[in-house]
């Protein structure tokens, strides 16, 4: 196996009393695209400007294609970065821009313009060069931050939030555009956003940030489908959580006892017998049963207490016994249970497509 | 307003070719007598040497002020003290500092740096440490401004694009702040061109600056025609400085808004 690009071994930050990042393990291959994802101040920022060199960690060590870059200050990493707000310097033209890193690393002036322009047409900006930052929209200045952070060919780009100025249309663009010259140009990246379905739709890794540390860190599918803790699952997208005291464990199955009856699921790690347990499903993975419907694994019932039209879906909550509610989604021209708020319905899923999880 | 302050002023400056008599005797003998031209040059090298001190001591003041939040308010006081003395307390004090057996003459000796007292007052080491002073404020508020204006972000994407310290701020910080460093720095040289106490107190025989020169026209000559052609001499050398620098600051800007 090849060395990894960026390696991160125990890093932490601590602002006096604040620690911002604590206990941060990560391993970063050649060509991949992470994402880290999390709540604001979860650490994710303070992570990334710690392998940009921007902040010294307080603790652990950074490797960068095996080497440790922890004493080495930013303008010695050769790492790309593009900054939320762009940071284009003002006062040069978008070639400027574009050559200063090139000026940097003393490329010959001939060759420098043929790979700004070059640059300048990887991010669909031909014709741009003589203008100013100001002359430009949020977009067109992301995408010459971008070309200005690619035109070095560094082993490593870093994005913070790179599309969080944008309106929605730009940024669903943006995103395509992101992915298109991952793809193309192999680069490995490392990307910082809050913004789940970015995360979901750009990434190889998604690592979940929470209060310093990483959550979970794995493929977005295995997230999403297999969370660890009751943080992801409600993180990334959204569930309902049945609380309940597990009464059996075997196989990465659990069966939990709740106030709704017997529920089973896919059980993670840190259970035991006994143990308190959360049973977390997706709203997508309820369906409304039928009074000729057999029961499902796990069935419950109670009253429909709203329905929101949501175009392609409609969304339902249905208010459980002991006044617990569960969410679930219903497509919309699916045949089936009719929904009309204030029915008593009876609901279910499959154990399969539900997690249990350790509680708190 | 314009008439209370432009009626004087010109009633004045009539008098450079109206005193004692009508002609131009007066300019010729600014022309032909050694004594003015020294003092003009003195008055020039002490203005240039007082800009440059306060461009390099406000620079890296008003960076600190701008981004380090938490000194702001204890570096604007320690900057604005002087505004709230009087210019002849603040002499005084620098002499009592400065003078041979002066609080800071007596600390080097007694910390063995130097064996003999410096020669800190009453030449132009004097005059130029009592004016970088005074003038400082006027570099430090209008620079302290343009850094704060710069986005923050932009030092550490230039570190980033592989830029040192050094080369980050002659190529990013240091073009964006040159409006306020120049704003700064013409207000500086334009008073200390006006300035004679300071140089009176603190300065040396050789230490003769123009507006001294005038107000010893005026209250002890009497030679009010001589004092008008060194005022105009001033006001004009002003006005060209003023104009010259609207254009130089404000060309850059109007580059960046086009
Ligand atoms: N310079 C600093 N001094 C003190 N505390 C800091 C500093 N920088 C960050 N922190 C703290 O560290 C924690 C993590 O901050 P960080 O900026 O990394 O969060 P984030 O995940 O990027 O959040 P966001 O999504 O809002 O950008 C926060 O609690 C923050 O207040
Ligand atoms: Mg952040």
């Amino acid at each position: 196996m090849s060395t990894p690009v960026l390696e991160l071994r125990g890093v932490g930050k601590r602002f006096g009393q604040v620690v911002a990042v604590t206990g941060v393990d990560l391993t970063l291959d050649k060509g991949e695209f992470i994402s880290f994802l999390g709540p604001s101040g979860s650490g994710k920022t303070t992570t990334l400007t710690m392998v940009a060199g921007l902040q010294k960690p307080t603790e652990g060590s950074i490797l960068l294609n095996g080497q440790d870059v922890v004493p080495l200050p930013p303008y010695r990493r050769n790492i790309g970065v593009v900054f939320q707000h762009y940071a284009l310097f003002p006062h040069m033209t978008v070639a400027a821009n574009i050559a200063f890193p090139l000026q940097m690393r003393k490329v010959p002036r001939a060759e420098a313009g043929q790979r700004v322009e070059a640059a300048l047409k990887l991010v669909g900006l031909p014709g741009f060069a003589d203008r100013l930052p100001s002359q430009l929209s949020g977009g067109q200045q992301q995408r010459v931050a971008l070309a200005r952070a690619l035109v070095y060919e560094p082993p490593l780009l870093l994005m913070d939030e790179p599309l969080g100025a944008l309106d929605k249309n730009l940024r669903a663009q943006m995103q395509i555009e992101i992915a298109r010259l991952h793809r193309d140009l192999g680069i490995t990246v490392l990307y910082v956003t809050h913004d789940q379905e970015e995360a979901l739709v750009m990434s190889d890794r998604i690592a979940v940030f929470n209060h310093g540390r990483i959550e979970q860190i794995g493929r977005p599918q295995a997230l999403y489908e297999r969370p660890a803790t009751r943080f992801v699952a409600g993180f990334l997208g959204d569930s309902t959580f049945l609380a309940g005291r597990v009464q059996t464990l075997a196989d990465e199955k659990a069966v939990v006892q709740t106030a709704h009856g017997v529920l089973r699921g896919h059980a993670a790690t840190g259970l035991r017998v006994g143990g308190a347990a959360i049973v977390a499903v997706r709203p997508e993975r309820v369906a409304l049963l039928g009074a000729d419907d057999a029961p499902r694994d796990n069935t419950v019932q109670g009253r429909v207490s709203d329905v929101i039209y949501l175009g392609q879906s409609r969304k339902y909550v249905v208010r459980l016994e002991d006044g617990a509610e569960l969410l679930g989604l219903q497509p919309v021209g699916a045949a089936g249970v009719a929904l009309s708020e204030g029915a008593e319905v009876r609901v279910g899923w499959t154990a399969t497509d539900c997690n249990v999880l350790p509680a708190g | 307003m314009a008439v209370v302050f432009a009626l004087p002023v010109g009633a004045l400056l009539m008098r450079s070719a109206s005193d004692p008599v009508w002609g131009l005797q007066n300019f010729r003998s600014l022309w032909e007598e050694p004594v003015y031209a020294s003092l003009i040059r003195n008055t020039v090298q002490i203005s240039l040497a007082t800009t440059i001190g306060c461009i390099l001591l406000a620079y890296p003041f008003a960076h600190v002020m701008a981004t380090q939040p938490r000194l702001t308010r204890l570096l604007t006081l320690v900057v604005l003290i002087p505004f709230w003395s009087s210019i002849l307390v603040r002499s005084f004090a620098w002499m009592v500092l400065l003078q041979n057996n002066g609080i800071i003459n007596e600390s080097l000796l007694w910390l063995g740096v130097i064996g003999q007292p410096l020669e800190l007052i009453f030449n132009r080491t004097g005059v130029l440490i009592g004016m970088v002073h005074v003038l400082l404020p006027f570099v430090v508020f209008p620079l302290y401004g343009s850094i704060r204006a710069m986005d923050p972000a932009l030092m550490p994407a230039a570190a980033c694009l592989g830029a040192g310290p050094v080369r980050a701020f002659l190529r990013v910080q240091l073009p964006l702040t040159l409006p306020g460093l120049a704003t700064g720095a013409v207000l500086v040289f334009v008073m200390a061109l006006g300035f004679f106490i300071t140089p009176a107190l603190l300065g040396g025989r050789r230490d003769a600056v123009i507006a001294r020169m005038i107000q010893l026209q005026v209250s002890q000559l009497g030679d009010w025609g001589m004092a008008a052609t060194l005022s105009l001499v001033l006001l004009v050398a002003t006005l060209l400085l003023l104009g010259a620098s609207q254009l130089l600051v404000r060309s850059p800007a109007r580059r960046v808004a086009e």
